[in-house]
């Protein structure tokens, strides 16, 4: 399913931190948002799942303005997973990955044998078939972005909201998840900090910068040295990946980084006392 | 002949056992975590007990017989010509120990219920000020009742009014907590807890100086039945409006289980799972509140039930609120049943205030338990 992101603009607190910003993710399409700090991936992916309201613009379902559908009925099709850790209240994985059925649950109905089935296909299908027992606060961060996957999973949507899924993990926690996401083949939105693993796993790049949309495109297009240096404020160097072609970043960790164009912002991406 | 007619048997009890494991029903679960039917059912029979030997023990003993006897005789109306140990059993210790089992089940509930509303497993019914404006409200009336010359000791005509303003304090309080709380749109938990300790410290304050201006000792006991709570007033008449608050409150707050799910993983998150997080927490905050009210105006604050009952469940059956729910009612309602029949029976002649009771057993109980998971982790 095709999500749209039409004229979008988000205010927190009377502050704008996204403007304007026009976006397509086609039908199993990997979109990505890339951008430094406080560039606004956070708040438009929000408004996608919903957690935030834009202050104007639309965000389009197949053609159809999210804002028309309720909040089940949208979870139905777009999934989350958001920066979030949760608190320890002795849920095990099984129990997490059960969430993902609530936006097809009425009050008081009980998880039947469908639930089950789609909860056991869901872990199977990230490799925790095993874990389902398991207390989830007592798993390591790999293994914990691989459940929350398959709670998003176990919603069956059409659409993937991921806010820098492979943050805190190790390289190879980072390539496996990443490989697992591109085997999903959804419709997917993901924001991402590490530009190279953006640039082999999107089809498609946007870059935000302060709330407003940069550059969009191929990834090889939109990753030039002149960009990084614009948006990020970094000396870098694109060449080509030796062993799949795609584009790689050298940054130069020499030179110092000059702020980008102007004053830098605070880092906004993280919600500050909610 | 016979033989392989028993092997091949054999096999297919093997193989549906196997089957059962693939559909994940009997997978590997974690040791510490009880099935909730049998548990539920275990709680409920334990509950029928604690309620018989609540009513069987005190100053004069009754047998758990003739209890049951004479609930039989009083439910089927052929009592007649009551004597004084029907009285005891009817009017004294039945309600009591029914008054217990609903405040019980009440605190355990909403113990539960915010707990995941501020998503913080340290919270307890009073966290949010509620209890603060109950007792502000009945200590008010008290003192300015004692001051005019009214007897407004539990059980008298006048007691009731005492229950009326502690609950019309609560939602006074409630109603402060909430204009705090709501300002920037958010009833996130920091502004709810940060609301409901400024709103709990500003009401303590005018009570407390209230409490200093008391002189009689009538009145300083009454003060102190709200202070630190009591079940010594209960009576037929106010058994009705709590428990069917318990039971509404158990229904509202289990048709919104899976939305408490997910706002333990993060408002965000249950924002995505399709869940209205700023209207499910208003609605908790709202059904949490008047329960809490309610609870307080018949027990006064009881401490510890609260914030130990939600632990212990969790413990039990982990952290699903399907099952968190139901059971912390239950275990609740046992819980304070048991407490209250101590508090009664533990020393000669003298009643203990309860809060007492279950603050020299909770906190060592909830240190205990909050040590071991630390350690498990």
């Amino acid at each position: 399913m095709r999500i749209a992101v039409k004229d979008l603009s988000v205010a927190l607190a009377g502050r704008t931190v996204v403007a304007g910003v026009h976006l397509v993710a086609k039908e199993g399409e990997i979109a990505g948002l890339v951008g430094p700090n406080g560039s606004g991936k956070s708040s438009l992916l929000r408004t996608v799942y919903r957690h935030l309201r834009p202050s104007a613009g639309r965000v389009l379902l197949a053609g159809r303005e999210l804002g028309e559908l309720s909040p089940a009925q949208s979870a139905r099709h777009i999934a989350a997973l958001p920066q979030e850790r949760g608190g320890d209240f002795e849920l095990t994985v099984r129990e997490v990955v059960a969430m993902g059925r609530t936006p097809y649950k009425r009050a008081f109905a009980a998880d039947d044998a469908e639930d089950h089935r789609i909860v056991a296909d869901a872990l199977v299908r990230v490799g925790m078939a095993d874990a389902a027992g398991r207390r989830f606060a007592q798993l390591s961060g790999g293994e914990r972005q691989r459940v929350l996957l398959a709670r998003a999973l176990a919603q069956q949507p059409d659409v993937l909201v991921l806010d820098e899924p492979t943050n805190h993990l190790d390289v190879r926690h980072q390539v496996e998840l990443l490989a697992l996401l591109r085997e999903q083949r959804r419709t997917t939105l993901v924001a991402l900090h590490d530009l190279n693993a953006a640039a082999s796993v999107c089809d498609r790049l946007h870059v935000l910068h302060r709330g407003v949309l940069v550059a969009s495109g191929a990834p090889r297009d939109v990753l030039t040295a002149e960009l990084l240096a614009e948006v990020f404020g970094v000396r870098a160097a694109v060449v080509e990946h030796p062993l799949t072609g795609d584009p790689l970043i050298a940054f130069d960790h020499r030179t110092p980084a000059r702020p980008a164009d102007g004053q830098p912002t605070p880092d906004r991406d993280r919600q500050t006392i909610s | 002949m016979t033989s392989a007619s028993a092997s091949s048997s054999a096999t297919g009890s093997e193989a549906s056992a196997s089957a059962a494991e693939a559909d994940g029903t009997a997978g590997p679960r974690p040791a510490r975590t009880l099935r909730a039917g049998p548990l539920a059912a275990g709680l409920a029979v334990a509950l029928v007990l604690a309620l018989t030997a609540a009513v069987s023990l005190g100053a004069v003993d009754v047998p758990p017989g003739e209890v049951w006897s004479v609930v039989a005789r009083r439910l089927t109306g052929r009592a007649q010509e009551p004597g004084t140990r029907d009285l005891i059993v009817w009017q004294l210790r039945v309600p009591r120990a029914l008054l217990a089992a609903v405040v019980g089940a009440g605190l355990g509930l909403v113990g539960t219920a915010v707990q995941a509303l501020v998503r913080n497993p340290l919270a307890d019914p009073y966290l949010l000020g509620i209890s603060s404006g109950a007792s502000l409200g009945a200590v008010a009336t008290i003192v300015l009742g004692t001051t005019l010359g009214l007897d407004l000791s539990f059980g008298s005509a006048l007691g009731l009014t005492v229950s009326l303003a502690a609950f019309a304090g609560a939602l006074g309080a409630f109603s402060l907590v909430w204009l705090l709380a709501r300002r920037g749109g958010g009833f996130s938990p920091l502004r709810l807890v940060l609301a409901g300790i400024g709103i709990a410290q500003f009401l303590g304050g005018i009570t407390s100086y209230l409490v200093l201006q008391t002189s009689d000792e009538q009145q300083t006991r009454g003060v102190l039945f709200w202070l630190m709570g009591s079940l010594g007033g209960a009576v037929w008449a106010q058994l009705a409006v709590p428990a069917a608050a318990v039971a509404l409150g158990l229904a509202l707050l289990q048709a919104r289980a899976r939305g408490l799910n997910a706002m333990l993983m993060g408002d965000e998150t249950a924002a995505g799972l399709g869940v209205d997080v700023t209207r499910l927490r208003r609605e908790i905050f709202v059904v949490t509140s008047v329960l809490t009210g309610v609870l307080v105006a018949v027990s006064g604050a009881i401490g510890f039930v609260g914030l130990m009952v939600p632990h212990v469940c969790r413990l039990l059956v982990g952290g699903d609120h399907r099952r968190l729910l139901p059971l912390s009612a239950l275990t609740g309602a046992l819980l304070l049943v048991v407490v209250d029949t101590l508090a009664r029976t533990a020393l000669d002649g003298q009643e203990l205030p309860i809060g007492v009771v279950t603050a020299v057993l909770g906190a060592p109980t909830l240190l205990y338990l909050l040590d071991r998971r630390l350690e498990r982790n």
